[in-house]
Order: structure tokens, then C-alpha cells, then sequence
């Protein structure tokens, strides 16, 4: 089967000269459909960056991200925000929900931007608060939520519609463990559906969600636990 | 262990034979720790002797029938009531292993420290299939039971025994990778490079193909 999202010998090197930092180098990997990749590591070791390519928010310094077999980098800026509006859910690290809409509106505004009418977006919004369990906090605007809650629009917006790649960068950071566990269901019951899922986590307990656990380290992948990595290997032609 | 005081409370509901006894020990534990039936009966015995259970008779079938008695039903009253002693650590192989592994010469700690992390997080992950519904691979006998059916008290128990189990190996990997860290931090001090940036690497780990390789020869 065909990846989903397909990363090949992918560099990003932030700044030049003294300064300059190997956020990730020469990465390869792939999620296909169906399937949810964890990936570990400590901080400062390219999670985030990854993440940010793989959704089209950065470009690597060399290398190619494909999304659907579709290399971002031939796509331009409007090809990729139409992407990001459609095919692919992204949960921030830092929640980035917009302070003067309410908790649906959030979640409907890449639908609306999209072009689908308010009501349906709306109606699908409703659905995905639900589904992380904060149907009732639809008509509050962020400022009035806890972290959690925050944190569960940020997630209902990533999800809600068809996203055929879910990218979510420490999704339970400001969860208690059970609220985290559901999400993890959650995520998991997406790509049992077809989606391809890539989730940053520092808990191993939630990793272990995944099918692989891919371990980074100063932008290097050192390790790979789960099922199939040869055959991942193949897929991404890293071999 | 914990037998004694496990099959004294099995017993307060009602009374039993060996066989049900483990039975509804398996139950709600899914057979992590499995008991055998001669150990059922030894303990059963030695409980006998103590006056904490007491024969009461065989059923149809020639099951000796064991009930419990009021100062049975103290000491699980008592067991129930008085917090588990942290104060002997049980022996823990990985810390035994690791503690020689750094003052060993020629052991590759940071490999082993690797190799573990890989192992323990397919534990993991195989805990995790098990409470998503046990359609995978299982690491006990008990994979047939399904932990998430929230009416039955006993999937109840059985799905927070796989969570104690879940946050063990959770921690084991949160340990290992502090002391990754830690090995790698003494390492860069005893290159004498007072490095201002902590988290800078060294050594420069290998590049991603040689790391899969590796990976894959890990797998097999
Ligand atoms: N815009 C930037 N400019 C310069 N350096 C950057 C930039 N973004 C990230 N970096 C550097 O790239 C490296 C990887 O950062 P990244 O955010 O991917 O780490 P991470 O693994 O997500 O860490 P954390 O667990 O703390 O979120 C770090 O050393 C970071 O300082
Ligand atoms: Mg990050």
C-alpha cells in the first residue's frame, strides 16, 4: 500500500555558520494508511521539526516530504494550505487555537475556509468536540477553558472531516492520564478507519498506542520498535 | 507473595474448592502471575493449620470445599487496611545489569541501554493491544479474556492488573532514557570539553541508514 506521508533523506538545517543547527538529517520514513507512527526522543531532538515538515508548515533543507504521493515542495504556498485545510489534521504543541472564536468555530474554520457551508461545517465540528468529549464547551472561546480542554479543541480540530493524515505534536501534554488514554483511542480508532496518524509523544505509555515507535536523536532515527520496520524500509526507499 | 491473603478474600465470597479458587484468581489477574493447583492446595493446608480456612466438606464431585473463618476474615480486613512495605526493593535485574554494565570495561552500555529500550516498548506496546481488545500477539496465556468490558467486575481487575503492568514498563523506559542521558552528559565532562550546551551530542550518533541496519539486526 502506498504511503500516506513519505519522508526521503530529509535534512533541515536551521541558521548558517556558528550557528547553525542540524534539526533533523537525512530522515526517512513513512506512515501508511491505517497505520500510527509514535515518535520519542528527548527535547531538541527534531520531533517538532518533523512534524512541521511533514504537514507543509517548513520545508526541508534537502530531501522531499510527500503527502498522498504528492511532493509538497512541487505544491506552493496555496497548494500546501489547501492541503493543511483538507487532508491533513494538525495538533499543535502549543494548542495555537484563535483566542476570538469559540471552541466550535476553531474546529469549523478550516472547513469554512475551505469553501463548505457554515452549517455543515458546524455540524462536523459538533461531532469532533464530541468525540474528544467536550460537546458541552462548544460555545466558549479558549481563554475561558483549562489546558485540557484547550488542548481537546485542538484535537477535535484536527480531526474533524476526513483528514487522510493526522499530525499531532504532544496531543496529551495537559491531559490526566485517562482524558489521555481516550485520545489515544481516539487517534487510534482514525487510523483503524484508514487515516495515517504520526504522533509526538515524551510518554511511552502512549506510544505504545502506535504500530511503530520511531526513536529520534539529534535528528537521527537510532532506533525502531513495532511491526514491519524492513518493510517500511523498503517503502521508503531507504535501502 | 500475596497468595495467602489473595485466596482468603476469594473465599470471603463464598465457599470454594482449589480449582474455582484459581479459577477466579486468573480471572481477575489474566494469569500475570500464574498460580498452579499444587500451590493452591499447599496454601490452602497451611491456611487450614492456621485456623484461617476451615473443611467444610466435599461437593458431588469429591471437591474438598474450603470456607473462611472470622479470624481469616480479620487478616484480610488487616491486609486490606495496611499499605504493601516498599522497605526490601524487589532485585531488579536491569538495574543489577546496568550498575556492572558502566564499571565493566569493554561493555557497550549505550547499545545495551538501547536494545532494552526497544525490548521493553514492544512489552509495551503488546500490553496496549491487550487492553485495545487482545487481537495481537500476547505476552500471557490469558489473551482470550477481554479487559474492556466495563460491566464485568472481574475485566475490571484483570484491565488495572495490564495497567500496573503498562505503567512499569513505562517508567523502566523513562529510567533508561535518564540514564542515556546521564552517560552521555559524563561522557562529554570526561572528554574534558566543558560544554556549555548540554544537550549536544557526542559522539555525533551515526547516520540514519547504519542506525536502521542495526535496528533490523536488533529485530531478528
Ligand atoms: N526556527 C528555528 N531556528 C533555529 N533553530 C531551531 C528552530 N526550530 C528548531 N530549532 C532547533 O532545532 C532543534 C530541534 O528542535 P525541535 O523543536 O524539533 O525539537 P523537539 O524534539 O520537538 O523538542 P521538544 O521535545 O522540546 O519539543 C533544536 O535544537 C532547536 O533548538
Ligand atoms: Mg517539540
Amino acid at each position: 500500500m502506498s504511503a500516506v506521508l513519505q519522508l526521503a533523506g530529509v535534512t533541515r538545517i536551521h541558521g548558517a555558520g556558528e550557528t547553525e543547527v542540524h534539526a533533523l538529517r537525512a530522515v526517512s520514513f513513512a506512515a501508511r494508511p491505517g497505520e500510527l507512527v509514535a515518535i520519542m526522543g528527548p527535547s531538541g531532538s527534531g520531533k517538532s521539526t518533523l512534524l512541521t515538515l511533514a504537514g507543509g508548515l517548513d520545508q526541508p533543507t534537502s530531501g522531499s516530504v510527500s503527502v498522498e504521493g504528492v511532493d509538497l515542495a512541487t505544491l506552493g504556498n496555496k497548494g500546501r494550505a489547501r492541503m493543511r485545510r483538507t487532508s491533513i489534521g494538525y495538533v499543535f504543541q502549543d494548542f495555537n487555537l484563535i483566542p476570538a472564536l469559540t471552541a466550535a468555530e476553531n474546529v469549523s474554520l478550516p472547513a469554512e475556509l475551505h469553501g463548505t457551508r457554515p452549517r455543515a461545517a458546524r455540524r462536523a465540528a459538533l461531532q469532533a468536540l464530541e468525540e474528544v468529549g467536550i460537546a458541552d464547551l462548544a460555545d466558549r472561546f479558549p481563554d475561558h477553558m483549562s489546558g485540557g480542554q484547550q488542548q481537546r479543541v485542538a484535537i477535535a480540530r484536527a480531526i474533524a472531516g476526513e483528514r487522510r493524515l493526522i499530525l499531532a505534536d504532544e496531543p496529551t501534554g495537559a491531559l490526566d492520564t485517562e482524558t489521555g488514554e481516550e485520545i489515544l483511542r481516539l487517534l487510534r480508532a482514525r487510523c483503524d478507519a484508514g487515516a495515517a496518524g504520526v504522533l509526538v509523544t515524551h510518554e511511552a505509555r502512549h506510544a505504545a498506542w502506535a504500530d511503530r515507535v520511531v526513536f529520534l536523536r539529534d535528528g537521527v532515527v537510532v532506533d525502531e520498535s513495532g511491526s514491519d520496520p524492513a518493510e517500511t524500509l523498503l517503502d521508503s526507499g531507504a535501502r | 507473595m500475596s497468595v495467602k491473603q489473595a485466596l482468603l478474600a476469594l473465599l470471603e465470597q463464598g465457599p470454594m474448592y482449589g480449582y474455582q479458587l484459581r479459577a477466579e484468581f486468573e480471572q481477575r489477574t489474566g494469569a500475570t502471575w500464574p498460580l498452579n493447583v499444587g500451590q493452591v492446595y499447599t496454601t490452602l493446608t497451611r491456611l487450614e493449620r492456621d485456623g484461617l480456612v476451615a473443611g467444610a466438606g466435599a461437593d458431588d464431585e469429591g471437591h474438598v470445599i474450603y470456607r473462611v473463618t472470622p479470624a481469616g476474615r480479620d487478616e484480610v480486613a488487616a491486609w486490606f487496611s495496611t499499605p504493601v512495605a516498599r522497605t526490601q526493593p524487589p532485585r531488579d535485574e536491569l538495574a543489577i545489569k546496568l550498575a556492572l554494565a558502566v564499571t565493566v570495561p569493554g561493555v557497550d552500555v549505550g547499545r545495551m541501554i538501547q536494545q532494552q529500550r526497544t525490548a521493553t516498548m514492544t512489552a509495551l506496546q503488546d500490553y496496549t493491544r491487550l487492553k485495545r481488545g487482545g487481537r495481537a500477539t500476547t505476552p500471557t496465556p490469558s489473551g482470550d479474556l477481554d479487559p474492556n468490558d466495563p460491566n464485568d467486575p472481574n475485566d475490571l481487575a484483570w484491565s488495572l492488573v495490564l495497567d500496573s503492568l503498562v505503567f512499569a514498563a513505562e517508567a523502566e523506559i523513562r529510567w533508561l532514557d535518564h540514564c542515556e542521558s546521564r552517560l552521555r552528559r559524563a561522557a562529554v565532562e570526561n572528554a574534558g570539553r566543558p560544554d556549555p550546551v548540554v544537550e549536544r551530542p557526542s559522539p555525533v550518533p551515526e547516520p540514519v541508514e547504519t542506525a536502521k541496519a542495526e535496528t533490523t539486526e536488533t529485530a531478528r
